[in-house]
């Protein structure tokens, strides 16, 4: 399927004196499709997409947003994206109304004009209408947010960690509103710290440290796992973590909620998981459950991860 | 179990704010030694209770027994024998590593030989020993979380409440930092934690879920599965607060 391009970024960086924010970033974000940034606080997220909003020059590298240059086109990127910034940036002293009729007459609109756009998410912040925006709760201001970000009928939006503070059902939501959007057939560029939203998106680009450790597909990304993945459990998941760490033939050991996985070298999953149950039962464990699993993005990540430097 | 000590008794706890009742009619202990999950979706009322059982605010009427104090007869001592960290207020930006040390170390009593010493402990054990002298804006989230930790417990306090202290950290350190939890609750320190990351939840002993200031749900994980019938906390939560 040929698909346009919307975002082309090459070989961007971006430093603030020493500190090098973004290292020679290079890739595509296609028209109408989700893409998501994932990655921790300090990975270089935000700075991307303050450059990819004309908000900072970056330091090399080009990029198009809709075809227009971050640099020299930067009238037309703000005519033509919308951008929900990480700290919510609206009027606190203004209500939910003042506020979206502010950001509408900024871009030569109204509410009116634009009311079908937002309408299945300013439904929901509606019957507040006369309220100050900071007297919002987190997830009406986050919809909020949304609704101004989308008021000038953009392209393409930029979300810089909507969901990050909220909890699990509010995130829920607002990925659905994110679904309704791309059906509009918006393109739609997210950040998020939560690595469970990955497959949610069409395609993620995994970072670190200023750097991609991955661009693809999320289910490519989780097929490309080295190694076969188990989770472990036993009746006393404090101390087990320390017991494995003298495995043989195994790469990886991290908690996983109620499991701890942990990555095999070997191909025989029967030897492997027979060595394992051994290596427990010795060491006194019961109830012990080994089962052979896929990876989600977490796994991947961890497995990506530049283990010398973290964040 | 039945014999274990409670550190947190909380008993018909109402906190109203005008006509709005943000806790109503809490009822709940917390064990010594236990890593204890307070989930809520926002607006739940898990922070208002919180700051209740830290003694900055007072019930509306109820009791809370935190650390062997009444909240609302002894807030200072409960002050005095707790630790709270967050993600949003820890640790002072503008001074160094050791210089906030000093500082919490000294609001909680500690002598100045107590404070080298503690610094030196939890130095080594963080493997932080050459950031002593670096200026805490200059350290990387993730770090600063753990050293955050460190000092909400530099005065051994019988309980730690930590909220949210993993927001935005790396994969890695979130774990890393899952396992200093686990390190002192085996010790005794009980751990009163909120997050939004649901494997988070899988972690704690036993877990409380919020909804409209009530708390719906309280058990160990495990049992939270079962008695809604699915498979992870996840569920259990979305069960609960939509």
């Amino acid at each position: 399927m040929q698909m346009s391009v919307a975002v082309n970024i090459v070989n961007i960086c971006k430093s603030y004196g020493d500190v090098e924010a973004l290292k020679d970033i290079t890739l595509n974000i296609n028209e109408g499709e989700i893409f998501g940034f994932i990655g921790p606080d300090g990975s270089g997220k935000t700075s991307l997409f303050r450059i990819l909003t004309s908000l900072i020059i970056p330091t090399s590298g080009v990029a198009t947003v809709g075809g227009y240059d971050v640099v020299a086109d930067y009238k037309q990127i703000r005519k033509t994206t919308g951008y929900m910034p990480g700290r919510f940036s609206l009027y606190l002293d203004l209500t939910v109304e003042e506020n979206l009729n502010f950001y509408a007459r900024i871009f030569n609109t109204s509410i009116e004009e634009n009311y079908d756009l937002i309408k299945d998410i300013y439904v929901q912040i509606e019957p507040f209408k006369k309220r100050l925006a900071g007297d919002l709760s987190g997830g009406m201001k986050q919809k909020l947010a949304l609704s101004c970000a989308l008021i000038h009928s953009p392209r393409l939006i930029i979300l810089d960690e909507p969901t990050t503070g909220v909890d699990a059902v509010s995130r829920m939501e607002f990925w659905e509103l994110l679904k309704k959007m791309q059906l509009r057939g918006i393109t739609i560029v997210v950040s998020t710290p939560y690595m469970d939203e990955a497959a949610l998106c069409d395609h993620v680009a995994l970072m670190q440290n200023g750097k991609l450790l991955a661009v693809d597909k999320p289910d490519n990304i989780v097929n490309k796992y080295k190694g076969n993945l188990f989770a472990v459990s036993t009746n006393n998941m404090h101390k087990l973590l320390t017991d494995l760490n003298n495995l043989k033939n195994t790469s990886q050991i991290f908690r996983f909620g109620e499991t701890i996985h942990i990555t095999s070298t070997i191909t025989d999953d029967q030897l492997y998981s027979n060595e394992v149950y051994k290596h427990l039962e010795d060491a006194g464990y019961q109830n012990i459950g080994i089962t052979r699993i896929k990876p989600v993005i977490e796994d991947c990540f961890l497995a990506l991860m530049d283990k010398n430097v973290m964040s | 179990m039945e014999n274990r000590e409670n550190i947190i008794q909380v008993t018909n706890l109402v906190k109203k704010f005008g006509n709005f009742t943000a806790n109503d009619n809490l009822t709940f202990n917390v064990y010594k030694g236990e890593i204890f999950g307070f989930l809520g979706a926002n607006g739940a009322g898990k922070t208002t209770a919180i700051k209740i059982l830290c003694g900055l605010s007072s019930p509306t009427s109820g009791k809370a027994i935190v650390a062997g104090y009444d909240v609302k007869k002894y807030p200072n001592k409960v002050k005095e024998n707790i630790g709270y960290m967050s993600q949003k207020f820890s640790l002072y930006n503008d001074m160094t590593v050791k210089e906030n040390f000093r500082f919490y170390g000294g609001i909680y009593g500690l002598s100045g030989k107590e404070i080298k010493e503690k610094t030196d402990f939890f130095l080594q054990k963080l493997n932080m020993e050459n950031t002593r002298d670096v200026v805490l804006s200059e350290i990387p989230l993730g770090w600063k979380q753990k050293l955050a930790f460190s000092v909400s417990i530099i005065h051994d306090p019988k309980v730690v409440f930590l909220d949210e202290p993993t927001g935005g950290v790396d994969p890695i350190t979130r774990r890393q930092f899952w396992e200093m939890i686990y390190e002192n609750a085996d010790k005794g320190t009980t751990v009163f934690v909120t997050t939004h990351y649901m494997d988070e939840a899988e972690y704690c002993d036993r877990v409380s879920i919020m909804s409209e200031g009530k708390i719906e749900a309280l058990d160990t994980p495990s049992k939270l599965k079962i008695n809604y019938g699915v498979k992870t906390m996840n569920d259990v939560f979305i069960k609960i607060a939509r």
